[in-house]
């Protein structure tokens, strides 16, 4: 039963997710270009490149531009929440027997105590964006239900991932629920607020050429 | 929620009325007609890649004004207004537009500092135009900034000054300063001159010695220059603002027409902020034009130039420290901030810098077209730019007792919030520090 099951989540079920998670990206990002040829010529028109590489390589590096020297507690918790919740699912070690047996390929595993780690870093910084939904009042001003589905969807593979391997409650059950909520998160980086993931280098190459090339000055 | 704001309405002659018309059909075609026909992927963007991080609420002055109240924050204006009208597809009530209006115009001056605070480089300045787009063709704009874009359409110009107003003026300050330089001329309509200098409809309405001064100088600096006699002088554009994009445009033709009928090599224009960005930014993509048809060069820029090659000269420097306050139009919006610095390092002792500036200074709270929403938003302004005011007392406490902005919609706002709060600070544009203590050659000795 469970390893019928568990075929199915990392199979067809995983296979669905990445589809809809590739399929997906690549649909939104070509149809918001191609909307913006049409009816955004006089912005991207100022779209420059070096502009978009400049504002990029400001804003990922922490404490580099105002945001985030005005926000340092955010600052922190956003860059560690990001780092390792990318570099987590691509180089734990039981995902690179995935990748291998998803795509052929194979690469160096993070050791199993820094992943757990990281791990904790990233369900300690959602607590944290968890408790600024609630109590900084600003962020509770503008937080939904779909602020809300969004945190849960992004944590909830590292949750039930860190239940799972410590064997906390049932192992067999959190795994399953595991490759079901990393399913979850990839099928919903196209759409809603996720979808920042692929979207934000748009707003940033933009926001970015236009700072520095219409107005001379930077966006940082 | 979604009410809050009118805890704080503000009766408007122009929103009332404006509101009293609407249906919610003609709103719900009106708005989507402006999704389909004039939004496209920036707004798409803009919107859905929001993660409501609430980071770029301390960039608003209006915010930390308001002890930090999340009505005011740029993403929680976004969620009151467009968010909205995005997701109900505008199927919403004349309240809710006024709702809408009443934080788009009056509570929002699109400065965009909150840009400098995005991770994601969100533009709220661009949503809160597209709201202002919306109002306009609903008819619901504030009375006193349509006054405004209504002189625009009748006269292409601000301030209701007929062409022969507008000729008598300067032939008036022509005569005024042949008092001073029995030589000078303000010279109209001239072919081929070096410079075409243009001005803000407020400037022969109410501030006629700046084209004293301006004259003044540019006589004094040799310049081979002239003032067009018809339409196109007014370079300002509070149609930009109003959300009336079409006005924009024909503003923006007849000013370059102007100087191109005269074979001007350049237009110089005065120390204004917003009449900037709309050749630069807003009226020339308006026209799809990608840069301008003639070169533009603001006065920061202008006055550099003179100093640097020397015809100008101080005869002496403008007791210091004054402060520097930078306009977002020509600061956020055009990097003249090194310009502007070395401009005021030649005719000033010494300046003190406001904290936080340059590009990251706060909005006077008067741009955007705030001020031009007249008396009934006086106090949105006086209440909502607190921020302003901390930061010249910060300045004045260092011993600063001057401020220079070159801007005049910077100019009213300061002005207004110098005396709200009581700074006891004087307020200069460039070109009154440079008239008043150059050398002058040209003048009659006294």
């Amino acid at each position: 039963m469970y390893n019928s099951i568990y075929d199915v989540v990392t199979g067809p079920l995983a296979w669905f997710g990445w589809a809809v998670f590739i399929l997906g990206s690549l649909y939104r990002m070509a149809s918001l270009y191609s909307e913006a040829k049409k009816k955004d010529v006089s912005s991207l028109a100022y779209v420059k490149a070096s502009y978009g590489f400049n504002s990029i390589m400001h804003w990922i590096t922490p404490f580099a531009t105002l945001g985030w020297k005005s926000n340092p507690a955010m600052t922190v918790a956003t860059f560690a929440f990001h780092i390792c919740l990318l570099a987590v699912p691509v180089f734990l070690g039981a995902h690179i027997d995935l990748w291998y047996q998803w795509f052929g390929v194979s690469w160096v595993a993070l050791p199993d105590t820094v992943a757990d780690t990281m791990t904790v870093l990233v369900i300690l910084a959602a607590a944290f964006f968890a408790y600024r939904r609630i109590a900084v009042k600003e962020v509770a001003f503008l937080t939904t239900w779909k602020d809300w589905m969004t945190l849960i969807i992004a944590v909830a593979p590292f949750l039930t991932g860190f239940l799972a391997y410590h064997q906390i409650l049932n192992y067999q059950f959190m795994i399953v629920l595991h490759v079901i909520t990393g399913v979850a998160w990839l099928v919903f980086i196209p759409f809603g607020r996720l979808s920042h993931a692929i979207l934000g280098w748009y707003s940033r190459v933009y926001i970015g050429s236009e700072f520095q090339g219409v107005r001379h000055c930077n966006d940082w | 929620m979604y009410n809050k704001i009118f805890d704080r309405k503000v009766d408007d002659i122009g929103l009332q009325t404006g509101i009293d018309r609407l249906t919610p059909e003609k709103i719900e075609k009106t708005v989507n007609e402006v999704f389909s026909g004039e939004t496209g992927a920036k707004l798409k963007v803009y919107h859905d890649t929001c993660v409501r991080c609430g980071l770029c609420a301390s960039a608003c002055h209006y915010y930390v004004s308001h002890d930090n109240d999340p009505s005011y924050s740029p993403a929680g204006k976004v969620t009151q207004t467009i968010s909205i009208l995005l997701d109900k597809k505008g199927k919403v009530g004349p309240d809710f537009i006024y709702q809408c209006a009443q934080i788009a115009y009056t509570e929002c001056n699109l400065c965009r500092r909150c840009v400098h605070y995005c991770p994601l480089g969100i533009d709220t300045g661009y949503m809160m135009s597209v709201v202002r787009r919306i109002c306009h063709k609903l008819g619901v704009t504030p009375q006193y900034l349509q006054d405004t874009a209504h002189s625009h359409s009748a006269t292409m110009n601000q301030m209701w000054v007929k062409d022969d107003e507008w000729t008598d003026s300067l032939l008036w300050q022509e005569e005024e300063a042949r008092d001073e330089f029995p030589d000078m001329r303000i010279p109209l309509d001239k072919d081929g001159a070096d410079v075409y200098y243009s001005v803000i409809g407020p400037e022969p309405k109410f501030r006629t010695h700046l084209i004293y001064q301006a004259g003044a100088i540019l006589h004094e600096a040799g310049v081979n220059w002239t003032m067009p006699s018809m339409p196109g002088w007014d370079n300002s554009d509070m149609a930009m603002y109003s959300g009336d994009f079409e006005m924009m445009g024909r503003l923006k033709r007849i000013h370059f027409e102007s100087a191109q009928k005269l074979h001007s090599k350049k237009i110089v224009m005065g120390e204004c902020g917003h009449a900037f960005r709309s050749v630069y930014d807003q009226g020339n993509r308006w026209l799809g034009w990608k840069d301008y048809p003639v070169e533009v060069v603001h006065s920061i820029e202008f006055f550099a130039h003179l100093l640097k090659t020397g015809k100008i000269k101080m005869a002496e420097k403008f007791p210091g420290p004054v402060t520097i306050h930078d306009p977002c139009n020509v600061i956020r919006g055009r990097g003249l901030m090194n310009e502007l610095r070395y401009v005021v390092s030649e005719i000033c002792e010494s300046y003190i810098e406001m904290q936080p500036n340059a590009e990251h200074n706060f909005c006077c709270a008067a741009g955007g077209g705030v001020i031009n929403c007249g008396p009934p938003f006086k106090n949105v302004r006086m209440d909502g730019n607190r921020a302003k005011a901390d930061q010249l007392r910060a300045a004045a406490e260092q011993g600063v007792k001057t401020v220079i902005a070159p801007c005049h919609n910077c100019h009213g706002g300061l002005e207004d919030i110098i005396e709200h709060y009581e700074l006891g600070l004087d307020l200069k544009f460039l070109g009154d520090i440079i008239y008043a203590n150059m050398v002058k050659t040209k003048a009659v000795e006294e």
